[in-house]
């Protein structure tokens, strides 16, 4: 490893003198790189992220509600932000039949793994709530909201003590590139061939609390496709890339490092936070 | 400040104005401020990343992406031109704001890559250090507020007296002929500038970031109601951020103009050479 050593010696040196030189802004940029990818540094970066998550998870009480809004504040338009087209061959199959053929499969740690038919969800008791949905880019809209708070379908599967965090599959494909895949009707070029599927987690005190949907609806519609039909995730309190969307399986663990590249959420393995409350 | 050493030097008087050493700024003023330096240039140009991820501001709860107040983009036209609009009004900003050249390649991004921290676009990088920096930062300000009640920094040297306010205008001709007395006290613009930048503007930075956390909003929602929605909050943001950089920029002259070595030595060892004046030696 001399390389990388030499590479972590001269990012240090470089730091120290930017702190004598008062990190004079035109220095920083010429060696930008070489330390924001240094694994060390970054290691170092990434617990203020884990303060920020105890931090917040002691000041805000379990079941405090994110702010709702009135009707006149839902946004003309609201803007479908990620995957807004799937192409997985199988998700257009139940597309086309207006996902009479989609099941949810509730399965992992629990008592008793569920299948559950859109109708299912529908039977179950339905909250809406109008809320703001904040995009890690820096962006807003708010919208009202449909769907089966996730307490009622993981009360009905049971959730086994080990398990710590709900784990969401999605049928919607990203490539290498950090790209989503993107479906043009009459493209068969078009059609995913391979690509991550999109997945997401969170732990209990998301996943349990009151304004944690299993979206159906959006503004009093149905889910359209470009906003994650026919099932998404709410929160009320993280930013946009933790609410899944075209949820096809919920899976309980006691871990998410098996899946992806391990840091629980396809756009944590590029980096992001987890925690996601900032 | 003003604990004047040696003191003998003190006792003596003269008519001619001398020269003293003092010993200016307290320990925890010094450590506390080149923490904030290191803290304000990674915030800035990580900010500055953050905010070319979506390179529009807008006033209120949401983003009504028509009508953002201020936004940076690149046109249609071919070659494609980097524009800013502020409030209905669009500036070419080629090269600078907007369309600006990554490693050679021209490309569409708010501000360019020498500003931002990393220098690519990385938003989950420029989180990453952002949020590091602000804990940094919190922490800092929080030792630097309670050091300067306790030993009543804030009060004795910071806080402007009734007869500062009276000197102002005296203050600003003294600033606009470039004329800078070695005091051992801030004169009343210092006052007033260090104030302003460091118990309202950075303040007002941590308030309007923290209102741009969901997390936050659930636990404090008045925090929405004194900014006016999130929108609103990440626009003071970086309104606040602009005001920051103009301080510093003002503050950087302001160091240069009235004598760079005695100003820098002063804020490293707390050293600072005064011109002594009656009103000085009376104290």
């Amino acid at each position: 490893m001399p390389q990388n050593e030499r590479k972590l010696l001269i990012s240090r040196r470089r730091l120290l003198g930017f702190g004598a030189v008062g990190a004079s802004s035109l220095l920083l940029a010429g060696c930008n790189d070489s330390i924001s990818e240094n694994p060390k540094f970054l290691n170092v970066i990434d617990k203020a992220t884990e303060l920020t998550y105890r931090a917040q998870r002691l000041i805000l009480p379990r079941d405090k509600l994110a702010p709702e809004y009135s009707e006149t504040d839902i946004a003309a338009e609201f803007r479908p932000n990620g995957s807004t087209s799937p192409s997985d061959p199988a998700y257009l199959a139940l597309a086309k039949n207006n996902f009479v053929d989609w099941r949810l499969q509730v399965d992992g740690l629990v008592e008793k793994p569920l299948q559950l038919s859109l109708a299912d969800l529908h039977a179950l008791p339905a909250k809406t709530q109008i809320t703001r949905h904040d995009c890690v880019e820096g962006w807003s809209c708010i919208g009202k909201w449909t769907g089966t708070p996730l307490s009622e379908v993981l009360n009905r599967a049971g959730v086994k003590p080990q398990a710590k965090y709900v784990l969401f599959h999605c049928a919607d494909r990203f490539n290498a590139a950090g790209y989503p895949d993107d479906y043009q009707p009459g493209n068969p070029d078009s059609i995913a061939k391979g690509g991550e599927h999109y997945y997401e987690s969170i732990d209990f005190v998301d996943a349990y609390h009151p304004q944690t949907l299993l979206a159906y609806d959006l503004n009093g519609q149905t889910l359209p496709i470009a906003y994650g039909a026919p099932l998404r995730l709410r929160l009320g309190r993280q930013l946009g890339y933790k609410q899944a969307k075209y949820v096809m399986r919920i899976e309980l663990v006691n871990s998410f490092a098996r899946f992806g590249s391990g840091k629980g959420g396809y756009w944590e393995d590029l980096g992001y936070q987890w925690y996601a409350g900032i | 400040m003003s604990q004047a050493i040696p003191a003998e030097t003190l006792l003596k008087r003269s008519d001619a104005p001398r020269r003293i050493a003092i010993r200016k700024h307290g320990a925890i003023v010094r450590i506390t401020h080149w923490v904030n330096v290191f803290a304000f240039v990674f915030l800035l140009m990580s900010g500055l990343q953050i905010f070319n991820a979506h390179p529009a501001l807008y006033w209120g709860q949401q983003s009504h992406f028509a009508h953002p107040f201020l936004s940076m983009t690149a046109s249609d036209t071919d070659p494609p031109r980097g524009i800013t609009s502020i409030a209905g009004h669009a500036f070419d900003t080629t090269g600078w704001l907007g369309l600006s050249k990554v490693n050679g390649q021209p490309q569409e991004r708010g501000f360019p890559s020498f500003v931002t921290w990393p220098g690519e676009q990385d938003l989950a990088t420029g989180r990453s250090w952002h949020f590091f920096f602000a804990w940094l930062l919190v922490i800092n300000g929080f030792i630097y507020v309670v050091s300067g009640l306790l030993s009543r920094h804030f009060a004795r040297d910071l806080w402007p007296s009734l007869a500062d306010i009276r000197n102002i205008p005296h203050s600003v001709v003294e600033h606009m002929r470039l004329h800078f007395p070695h005091h051992r006290d801030y004169n009343v613009l210092q006052k007033l500038a260090y104030l302003s930048a460091g118990l309202v503007a950075l303040p007002l930075m941590v308030l309007t970031g923290l209102t741009m956390s969901p997390g936050i909003d659930a636990a404090f929602p008045w925090l929405l109601e004194l900014f006016g929605g999130r929108q609103s909050a990440r626009s003071i943001h970086f309104i606040t951020a602009m005001a920051l950089v103009l301080f510093v920029i003002v503050h950087i002259v302001m160091v240069l103009l009235s004598g760079v070595f005695n100003n820098l030595r002063s804020m490293i060892t707390g050293r600072y050479v005064i011109d002594e004046e009656a009103s000085d030696a009376a104290e």
